[in-house]
């Protein structure tokens, strides 16, 4: 009794000390931070003006919530997020399919459908940036002449868009694939002798099944989907209101050096990410990939 | 139409989805500088020229030695540390557990902009701004969620019972952990190192906001300060060149080791 009760110890405190350095690392490097942001945007400070550093309330969110620079960026974000994520959803569920099911060459599809996955996205957006680049590109070239898709709001957030989907529906699909292979073979063939087609059967037996993984798939990505910048900062650098909340939050550091203001976007930032995990594990009852319940 | 016809159409589309785009960045940076601009899709006039380039621009050739660099040194110290909790978490019973997992959730869904902020002030007044340090910190930080989520399911998947095995056939514990651990467990760590690289390697925001010179600014940022400088009258060759360059490590990953990533990036998704 007692050598087990001390052998249980031993394990805790062993599990404490290997969880220790990561614990501590993960924590420093986001909680100092994320509180010092809170602390900065209180405070007037401006690094090209630093003498007029002072404490000044939440003036700032009041400055930032009534920008409509802002509220155009939290709508562009909303909105790339929601579409890429929705026809991620259904491009990555077909290409999820192919890889699991394809009778020949499951192992090259595979191999090619990791590559947008793995190339980095500015390498990738230089690739669209050119191909929409009047004279130089080949789809450019496809438009009417006199045409600059990347210099007009829409035809650039489309443009965006497609960017966005083309880099991360192969995760997307990877994920949905563990999701495949979740449903018992049985249950499908049961159904098929059933008399289901084969729509029926994935509507009504595959979807059902592997609902978790399209949900923790989701959350994943919406929230990946909402930092969006390097696309974004490659293509336009949020020119002609096409800025996300990263992007404007980084131009207000960097180009502009308000530490104030730039730190309130963050926070704003991180609140709105929150509140979409929570409301994702809350109501739709999601656990990330790799979370184990 | 048969079964095999119609897969096969079927993944041609898939195939071509996914090379295109990188078809085309390739075929742009093979064009001569006087054909650059006549948007076929095939260069019509061929040239290494754009590749002799930016590897004569010193620019470019430190951005990719820092980009190694900083990357491989924040893989081993994430994969070092991250191997520990990961063993923890799929060996060990003790409270805080699910703490530790939950932490990593949260910071895998992290916005990094809201630390580009106070990073870049907080590293200014330690003189990490502008440094290798200065990135390898974040970098672990991001790279250390997928590691232990990876690491820990792959080390669930072990059967440790070999050890005690080996072990009771007279090995000492030095030997079963060499002979019969390490083994079994090394491919597990190379994949999810290989993940991790790719996330260090793939990182724009934390490069270009907190560095200030090529002394720390890895590859994908420099590239991104081609645009407009005296040495390239016109950059679109040399991005592009520098573009595929950056990309051939990952097509070899990815080439050599497609069926353990994606097991490594599948693994925790199965259990939702």
């Amino acid at each position: 009794m007692n050598a087990v009760s001390r052998g249980k110890a031993d394990e805790r405190r062993l599990g404490w000390y290997l969880c220790a350095p990561a614990a501590l690392v993960m924590l420093l490097v986001t909680g100092w931070p994320i509180i010092y942001s809170v602390l900065l945007s209180l405070q007037r400070y401006d690094l090209r003006f630093p003498d007029k550093r002072s404490w000044i309330g939440f003036a700032n969110y009041g400055t930032v919530l009534t920008s409509g620079f802002w509220w155009n960026s939290v709508w562009v974000t909303v909105l790339i997020t929601v579409v890429s994520v929705v026809i991620e959803l259904v491009l990555g569920m077909a290409i999820a399919i192919v890889m699991y099911r394809t009778i020949w060459g499951r192992g090259f599809v595979r191999t090619v459908v990791l590559i947008p996955y793995g190339i980095v996205t500015v390498a990738a957006a230089y690739g669209w940036f050119y191909a929409w680049t009047p004279g130089t590109g080949w789809l450019a070239n496809l438009l009417p002449s006199g045409n600059a898709p990347l210099t007009e709001h829409w035809p650039a957030i489309f443009i965006i868009i497609i960017a966005e989907i083309w880099k991360t529906t192969p995760f997307m699909a990877l994920l949905l694939m563990a999701g495949l292979a979740l449903v018992p073979e049985d249950t499908l063939s049961a159904a098929s002798m059933d008399g289901a087609t084969a729509w029926q059967r994935f509507r009504l037996v595959t979807v059902p099944l592997m609902k978790p993984a399209i949900v923790s798939a989701l959350l994943f990505r919406m929230l990946d989907a909402f930092r969006i910048f390097d696309n974004i900062y490659i293509l336009t650098n949020g020119a002609n209101n096409t800025s996300s909340v990263s992007i404007i939050a980084y131009h207000n550091l960097i180009g502009g050096l308000n530490l104030g203001i730039g730190s309130t976007m963050s926070v704003l930032i991180f609140i709105i990410v929150a509140l979409i995990a929570f409301v994702f594990v809350k109501g739709l009852g999601a656990s990330a990939p790799g979370g184990t319940r | 139409m048969g079964r095999n016809v119609r897969w096969s159409i079927i993944n041609v589309v898939v195939i071509l989805y996914a090379l295109i785009p990188v078809v085309w960045i390739a075929s742009l940076s093979f064009k001569d500088p006087s054909s650059i601009t006549d948007g076929s899709f095939i260069p019509n006039k061929w040239t290494w020229s754009n590749y002799s380039g930016i590897f004569k621009n010193d620019d470019f050739v430190r951005g990719l030695i820092n980009s190694i660099g900083i990357g491989v040194i924040s893989t081993v110290i994430a994969i070092l540390i991250g191997m520990m909790a990961a063993y923890a978490v799929a060996r060990l019973e003790f409270p805080g557990k699910n703490l530790v997992l939950g932490v990593s959730l949260l910071i895998s869904m992290f916005p990094q902009i809201s630390l580009v902020t106070p990073l870049f002030q907080i590293e200014r007044s330690l003189g990490l701004f502008d440094t290798w340090l200065g990135l390898i910190i974040p970098y672990i930080t991001f790279a250390l969620p997928l590691t232990i989520f990876t690491l820990s399911n792959f080390f669930r998947e072990i059967p440790w019972d070999l050890e005690k095995a080996a072990k009771m056939d007279g090995a000492t514990s030095a030997q079963a952990f060499r002979m019969v651990i390490a083994p079994l467990a090394t491919p597990g760590v190379v994949t999810t190192a290989i993940l991790a690289f790719i996330v260090c390697w793939n990182d724009f925001l934390f490069s270009i906001s907190l560095t200030s010179t090529t002394r720390a600014r890895t590859a994908p940022a420099t590239i991104s300060f081609f645009t407009g400088s005296s040495q390239f009258e016109d950059p679109t060759g040399s991005i592009a060149a520098a573009a595929v360059v950056i990309t051939i490590p990952i097509v070899l990953f990815v080439l050599f080791f497609q069926r353990r990533i994606v097991s490594g990036l599948t693994s925790g998704a199965v259990k939702g």
